[in-house]
């Protein structure tokens, strides 16, 4: 028990959580404009598995980290545009247009990694570009903080300024009214002159970019390569951290950070004399309980809004 | 006059056009997937005519691949009518897919510990396969009726818990440690299924896959229970108006939900395997969903569906042998035949078109029968 105490106290422990967050956080920012702007769906895991596979396909061609950036970017938002098409235009359930989307990429990515690789499980025949860690120029001289915030990846420190960009992005400038104004009320907006569709669109290419950047940040940081389904449900955690959020940048990243140490907490408990499979069932279950906490909170707050109106 | 009394049954009313287009649109949705998979195998594979010959009429070379159908079909109609159950009354619980795993598991724990006769050991080990089944769809369920999150989410994270239940279970209660490799011991002879045609695998699951479909249709489209499902799910609002207990029924329809799906998972246990050696999701959960879609929710057409997916799926897997195309082709096919069934506007303009003239020619029947 002591061992164990040890190493979730511990600094290495620290800069783990830190790690795991990336993805989610990425991922949860991507819902949470997407939730803005009205057009929510569950297609997050494709996204992210796609733009995973093209950035390691799309750089290890190349041999250019931007090219791979690009390539990732065009995957992940491409899902979210044939979402956007399917569902807006065609006017197609949401929930089934994302499964459907989820099993494409799924398929998809396992197909071409075929295709490309003769294998079906790794890409590590492919000579992929990995980003960069960054060891943090006064930070890391700190003793136990320099441990545990510097010498991340370059994704990881931008997936913190994302919160902030997210922010000013949804709450302090013309297009995010725009993206706020469409996900209240989209006929109202529409009687403003706002033009419902090409807003709705946008918000998807906007949280297309950023589940991109949380696949990319899985295969070429987290990892060198790409794996078979290796988004591994963290695109529905980062719905659920949405929600319990409550669709708000900072709330968001704490509960994006809550997963983020039950994630870490599996990979810990691995190592040291725990069931495996009770250790890597943590994230799911967690995730399960924060649902139904935020539901059971919301209802409370419709209960008690209702009965204070009369 | 005449003209009504001779051919009155020629025109169509406009629920006729609409029930003809909805079939014309899932066969027009399962074209253009395959003729997109046709196109992707011309473009990848170095022998394409090979491939598509494969695919095409793969299965139906030898009578074992023809078996291979079968079996593949039949743990898609239990999943598919347990879908129908839960996504008539549109709730979105994709906790089939760990119910088929937890019903897999329930049915080993029976057939590897109990020593039971024949006939009462694979039906007990059915039944606790069924009830693993309807406890994971109980838990999104529950979720939703209790503290109102959607079943989304929560029936996914259930899923991966699922998964990682039955292979601790496995793992540290169940294992059998000469095998090898990760499985449970074997299960008895008593509890296994009978096969009933030499030369497959066909089992007598199939038999139960078929009680089942007729089950759920009576069910479904013939009970008052299940038109209170069918109301719940069109219409939750206008059910509880008319005094339906909209919460309880939405609850039944996903307990018989999970109940079918962990049932199908136990009747594939006895039926094709010796020992319980899954190692990950089974996919038959998602597949059923599929399955659901195209059947437009009526177990009546699950068997079709069924069939028609198992087909592409051993079509698939005899190219994947025989060319250089892997079998993911199956989930390319599936995505696009989705998204085109479920894609409302998708032929909308044609359909329109066809409404208005049914509906013309409607009023100038009555128009002729007024100025007679």
């Amino acid at each position: 028990m002591n061992s164990v105490l040890a190493s979730i106290f511990s600094a290495d422990f620290l800069f783990s959580v830190i790690r795991i967050t990336t993805p989610l956080l990425f991922g949860a920012l991507a819902a949470l404009v997407c939730n803005r702007g009205g057009v929510l769906h569950i297609a997050f895991e494709g996204s992210m598995l796609t733009a995973a596979f093209c950035g390691v396909v799309g750089s290890a061609y190349s041999q250019n980290l931007f090219v791979g950036l690009l390539a990732g970017c065009a995957g992940g938002v491409g899902i979210m545009l044939l979402m956007g098409y399917f569902n807006l235009m065609l006017n197609a359930n949401r929930v089934l247009t994302g499964i459907a989307l989820n099993t494409f990429a799924t398929g998809g990515t396992i197909f071409f990694l075929y295709v490309l690789c003769d294998d079906k499980g790794l890409s590590t025949s492919l000579r992929s570009l990995s980003f960069p860690n960054v060891e943090l120029p006064l930070i890391k001289d700190i003793p136990f903080l320099g441990t545990v915030l510097s010498g991340h990846n370059v994704l990881t420190y931008f997936s913190f300024l994302a919160v902030i960009i997210v922010w000013i992005l949804v709450f302090k400038t013309p297009l995010g009214l725009r993206i706020r104004t469409v996900g209240e009320n989209p006929n109202a907006a529409a009687s403003v002159g706002i033009n419902v569709i090409k807003t709705q669109f946008l918000t998807l290419i906007i949280g297309g970019l950023l589940a991109s950047l949380g696949g990319i940040y899985m295969s070429m940081g987290y990892l060198s390569w790409f794996a078979r389904d290796m988004v591994a449900g963290r695109g529905f955690m980062a719905i659920a951290a949405q929600n319990l959020g409550g669709a708000m940048p900072l709330p968001t990243f704490l509960a994006a950070f809550g997963f983020g140490i039950a994630n870490a907490l599996s990979n810990v408990l691995q190592t040291l004399n725990v069931p495996a499979e009770a250790v890597q069932a943590i994230p799911y279950v967690a995730t399960l309980i924060g649902l139904a906490a935020y539901s059971s909170s919301q209802k409370r707050q419709k209960v008690l809004t209702e009965t204070g109106k009369k | 006059m005449r003209n009504i009394l001779t051919k009155p049954a020629k025109i169509k009313t406009p629920k006729e056009v609409e029930k003809q287009f909805n079939f014309l649109r899932i066969i027009l949705a399962v074209g253009i997937a395959l003729g997109i998979a046709m196109i992707i195998i011309l473009l990848i594979s170095d022998d394409p005519l090979g491939a598509i010959y494969s695919f095409v009429v793969g299965p139906l070379t030898t009578k074992r691949r023809m078996g291979n159908v079968i079996e593949i079909m039949t743990p898609l109609i239990f999943t598919g009518v347990g879908v129908c159950f839960i996504f008539s009354a549109n709730q979105t619980n994709m906790a089939v897919e760990g119910g088929f795993l937890l019903g897999a598991l329930g049915a080993t724990v029976i057939a590897t510990t109990l020593q039971l006769p024949p006939v009462l050991h694979p039906l007990f080990s059915m039944l606790l396969g069924g009830i693993f089944g309807m406890l994971a769809c109980a838990v999104p369920a529950g979720l939703y009726v209790k503290f109102g999150s959607k079943p989304v989410v929560s029936s996914i994270m259930v899923n991966w818990t699922s998964l990682y239940i039955a292979l601790g279970v496995i793992n540290h209660i169940l294992r059998d440690p000469s095998a090898g490799f990760l499985s449970s011991y074997k299960i008895a002879k008593t509890a296994e299924l009978p096969g009933i045609l030499k030369g497959t695998n066909i089992h007598a699951g199939i038999i139960i896959a078929a009680i089942v479909v007729v089950f759920g249709y009576l069910y479904l489209y013939k009970s008052k229970f299940g038109y209170e499902i069918r109301t719940v799910g069109k219409n939750p609002e206008f059910a509880a108006y008319s005094g339906i207990p909209v919460n309880g029924v939405i609850m039944k329809a996903q307990l018989i939900g999970g109940f079918l799906a962990g049932l199908g998972g136990a009747v594939e246990l006895l039926g094709m395997y010796s020992r319980f050696q899954y190692q990950g999701q089974t996919g038959h959960g998602f597949n059923g969903i599929l399955v659901g879609i195209i059947a437009g929710y009526n177990p009546k057409l699950v068997p079709f569906a069924a069939l028609f997916l198992a087909y592409v799926q051993v079509g698939a897997d005899v190219m994947q042998r025989s060319s250089d195309i892997p079998i993911e082709l199956v989930n390319i096919i599936q995505a696009i035949i989705i998204m085109l069934v479920v894609a409302e506007r998708f032929l909308h303009k044609t359909k329109h078109k066809q409404l208005v003239k049914a509906a013309n020619a409607q009023l100038e029947m009555k128009g002729a029968a007024v100025n007679e």
